[in-house]
């Protein structure tokens, strides 16, 4: 039984695009077959990031037109075997596709592959009506930032009443020292405003924009860096295992944090 | 030397950012999920004050009303000061 999973946020920018190409590449290590959907029609990046981009020859609205077989628009990964891409059509907007053609072409894929990963444009639109049409889960993608907190409730919302009922939270650009300066929403700041089950901490990292310039995802490095672990963990937990999540609080004790600490709560 | 101590050790907690970032956020997000419009609370507001002034005096100015929230359920939270009961 494949699991079909979209990944969304509301809000744009909040890095759904480099989750959803370091979940996919993590799950196909881990042995799975995937199958990555870039739905996001007329802004594609998700080949860009893949490091697939050169590899495009027809997209998903091919497909639809009948122009190619849907097997002939799959993108495979040389570095991965198990991993194939959907691409996006760049040049048509987000109207030319419907949510029965979506949701079609994701039953055809979820016959051949364990997951099948939709990466959701930004916004509550079209775009991203289809892009939940065919899902059974959701991951919502958010920042510490309240314009994010806030597009990620109305999202929740909305997945909920497309009885989409399994969702769990990424919280994204996390940054230890902000929270511990109290000048940054925690994790459980959030999970207390959105109250649904979290999935995935993901600290800021200069390495996420490395990564994405050379088109590798964090989860492939042969020394995985912080955000990469944090990453694959998330895939881990897809699959069903207890993960602890990684402490990126730990970082911050420093000698005057430890004392504060000594002197403020009582001795056990 | 308190106050410097103080500053070291205590937690700014009520007016850091973070706070404001999350009363803020608990706000709107209540509104948002209401999916109520500013007129409509008005109008409920009204006639829920009506309705109670029938049968004890309020104290009209410093009544609240608000959208609260709290695990994922909004509810209307009014607080509704009584000055006396009518005969």
């Amino acid at each position: 039984m494949s699991r079909i999973i979209v990944i969304t946020s509301g809000k744009g920018g909040v890095g759904k695009t480099t989750t959803t190409a370091n979940i996919g590449s993590a799950l196909a290590r881990s042995g799975k077959s995937v199958a990555v959907i870039d739905a996001d029609f007329g802004l594609r990046n998700l080949d860009l990031l893949l490091g697939l981009e050169n590899r495009v020859v027809y997209t998903a609205i091919d497909v639809i037109n009948g122009e190619c077989r849907l097997e002939q628009a799959l993108v495979k990964d040389k570095r991965q075997p198990r991993l194939v891409l959907l691409p996006a059509a760049q040049s048509r907007g987000k109207e030319s596709i419907t949510r029965e053609q979506m949701k079609e072409i994701v039953t055809r894929l979820s016959a051949k592959f364990d997951y099948v990963i939709i990466d959701s444009p930004a916004g509550i639109e079209m775009g991203f009506q289809n892009a939940i049409a065919p899902a059974s889960e959701a991951l919502i993608v958010t920042t510490p930032e309240v314009a994010a907190v806030r597009d990620a409730d109305r999202v929740i919302g909305l997945l909920e009443a497309n009885s989409i009922n399994n969702i769990k939270l990424i919280v994204n650009r996390v940054k230890p020292e902000m929270i511990k300066a109290d000048e940054m929403m925690s994790v459980d700041d959030i999970l207390e405003i959105l109250a649904i089950p979290l999935i995935g901490i993901i600290p800021d990292n200069q390495k996420v924009i490395l990564s994405s310039n050379r088109g590798e995802p964090l989860v492939l490095d042969e020394k995985l860096s912080t955000p990469g672990v944090t990453l694959k963990n998330i895939a881990r937990r897809l699959n069903g295992e207890d993960v602890p999540f990684v402490d990126l609080m730990a970082s911050q004790e420093n000698f005057l944090n430890r004392l504060r600490r000594w002197f403020t709560e009582p001795s056990r | 030397m308190m106050t410097i101590l103080n500053r070291l050790f205590k937690r700014n907690s009520s007016n850091s950012s973070r706070e404001s970032a999350k009363k803020r956020l608990k706000l709107i997000i209540s509104h948002d999920r209401t999916g109520l419009n500013e007129e409509t609370i008005e109008a409920m507001r009204q006639e829920i004050l009506e309705v109670v002034a029938r049968y004890v005096e309020l104290d009209v100015d410093s009544a609240e009303f608000n959208l609260d929230n709290d695990e994922g359920m909004t509810s209307i939270v009014a607080n509704l000061p009584i000055r006396r009961v009518k005969e």
